[in-house]
């Protein structure tokens, strides 16, 4: 069985070139970060927030913050991955503001024990995605990381869906590698337990088990 | 191996960090274990779609809006930070 080919992000030289440029007062330097990655950040505060609104907002805030407090970011780590942690701060905050009766944080209960071994696994049909037409298939994809506590929905969407390594996600979330690592198992195993509803091969004609 | 230890490596694994010899135990361990399989196998999947699914895409004229903002204020702000 093959390993997650991770997302191929091009390696940026002249990064560092328009991170000082920006810093030295040139907008349009700056601009061409946020060119670069708006959708990331788009997508990951999306992903924390389950909420447009917030989403934009974040964007706009994060890269705002980014610019004001470039003196601050010394060229230790990725640009990307210096904005990504003022993005996910940016998420948290909102999504603690919006559901305050209910603690927002990364350093949920992560304990993982044997009661996480499946007991009874079905299998997928060959190619699950396909069972349903683009718009469902987006709705039950939105509907299921939803169901994940935030901290473990940041972590996924932060390896998985955007290409952070373990180091990289580790320093945007100010965890530890085993953190990361512990968190990400459990998001990876809660979400195809979820969908799994939906993707269990069928048998006879009806779909239901 | 027990199925809980071969979880507990899953996602080394499926990110090929780790090393050879854990590697063909938990490959000795997929292949008696079906349960590990499939769930090795549809937690591959899982991942894939997500990665694929293009969920929660910028839209072009969002984007266009949000950079203007973002570009404005910075205007705004741009009080001058001279040294380098």
């Amino acid at each position: 069985m093959g390993t997650i080919q991770p997302k191929v992000s091009e390696p940026v030289s002249d990064e560092l070139a328009l991170v000082q440029s920006a810093k030295g007062g040139d907008v349009a330097a700056f601009e061409e970060l946020v060119k670069r990655y708006d959708r990331n950040v788009f997508r990951i505060a999306q992903h924390i927030t389950q909420n447009r609104e917030d989403a934009e907002d974040v964007v706009q805030d994060a890269f705002l913050k980014a610019y004001q407090n470039l003196e601050q970011f010394q060229g230790q780590s990725k640009f990307y991955t210096w904005l990504v942690r003022i993005a996910v701060n940016e998420a948290l905050m909102r999504l603690r503001r919006r559901r305050p009766e209910r603690m927002v944080s990364l350093d949920e209960d992560v304990k993982t024990e044997d009661d996480s071994v499946p007991r009874e696994v079905a299998d997928w049909a060959p190619n699950p995605e396909q069972l349903y037409n683009q718009s469902e298939l987006k709705d039950i994809l939105t509907r299921t990381i939803q169901g994940l506590p935030p901290g473990f929905r940041t972590v996924f969407v932060l390896r998985d869906v955007e290409g952070l390594s373990t180091e990289e996600a580790a320093e945007a979330l100010d965890l530890s590698i085993p953190a990361v690592k512990s968190r990400l198992l459990r998001a990876r195993l809660q979400l195809r337990e979820r969908l799994s509803r939906y993707f269990q091969k069928r048998n006879g004609g009806d779909g239901k088990q | 191996m027990k199925c809980s230890e071969f979880l507990q490596e899953l996602t080394n694994y499926l990110d090929g960090v780790i090393d050879a010899r854990t590697k063909s135990e938990l490959e000795d361990h997929l292949a008696w274990c079906h349960n590990c399989y499939v769930v090795c196998d549809t937690t591959k999947k899982t991942i894939e779609i997500y990665r694929d699914s293009q969920l929660y895409e910028l839209p072009d004229d969002l984007r266009s809006r949000l950079r203007s903002a973002i570009m404005a204020k910075c205007q705004k702000k741009k009080a001058g930070p001279e040294k380098v």
